[in-house]
């Protein structure tokens, strides 16, 4: 019998977010497609322990966050990124350059702890609610919700260094002066 | 026995009660001045922290724009039709 092919498009449709998480996890687009392939030749070869009705982001997210960190625990010296490198990857998407703001962004995410990037991003991005978020991550919700806390905490700390002269009061303030100053 | 427990804690308590500062905060919910001073800073903060998720889902949604890759397609459709039991 072959796959529903509803089951099939819910799998399609999951594979984008599938992706961006994968970067996040991996800071590399190559290692994240192989990510995802194996995620989906995971999935689909045990498609039948997915009970149609529930969760099928959440389920495909488990699997992917299951696969990378089994991998993890065998390569953690090459992805740990103590240099910086998972920030120097996302910098380097030509599509990206020329965005001072949101290369300061990637910088000061790439300097969070991975646990808390991860819970970041599925709760600030892929918009999976506290509950999913903690089911993926295979935690408590409270852990989830203290892991996002101190991301957004560390962040604001890490952004509002540069964000201080970006669109603080001194910038206008400035540039009151400046243009006050030439006339 | 019980009495003069009764006794030594009530005289405890009202020596303790001369030191006001030693009350916990808590004690008291109308005393928190420590919550509301902070406001300004919260304020600051979500200023911050809207420019955190907006930044967050720009780059997520970067790579969900992308759409799924061709041999990914390929891979589920593949899949899909064969096997299965």
């Amino acid at each position: 019998m072959k796959l529903d092919p509803a089951i099939r498009d819910q799998v399609l449709a999951t594979v984008p977010s599938l992706r961006a998480f994968a970067i996040s996890l991996c800071g590399n687009i190559d290692r994240a497609d192989d990510l995802v392939q194996e995620t989906l030749l995971r999935a689909l070869a045990h498609i039948d322990s997915f009970q149609p009705g529930t969760n099928m982001p959440a389920w495909l997210f488990t699997i992917l966050r299951n696969l990378f960190r089994s991998e993890y625990r065998k390569r953690r010296r090459e992805v740990e990124d103590p240099d910086g490198r998972y920030a120097d990857t996302l910098k380097s998407h030509p599509e990206q350059t020329g965005r001072v703001e949101f290369e300061e962004f990637r910088t000061a995410l790439a300097k969070l702890p991975s646990d808390q990037r991860e819970a970041l991003i599925l709760v600030g991005a892929s918009g999976f609610s506290y509950d999913d978020a903690a089911a993926i991550c295979g935690c408590a919700v409270g852990t989830i919700k203290s892991r996002v806390n101190r991301a957004r905490t560390r962040l604001a700390d890490l952004l509002a260094i540069d964000s201080v002269d970006d669109f603080g009061p001194d910038r206008a303030t400035r540039a009151v002066f400046a243009g006050g100053g030439r006339s | 026995m019980g009495e003069r427990e009764k006794d030594d804690d009530m005289k405890h308590r009202q020596t303790k009660l001369e030191p006001v500062a030693e009350k916990p905060e808590t004690e008291n919910p109308m005393a928190r001045p420590a919550a509301t001073a902070h406001k300004p800073e919260a304020r600051l903060g979500r200023e911050v922290q809207a420019r955190i998720g907006q930044q967050l889902r720009s780059m997520y949604n970067d790579v969900v724009s992308q759409g799924v890759p061709e041999h990914l397609a390929d891979l589920v459709r593949r899949l899909s039709d064969q096997e299965q039991d």
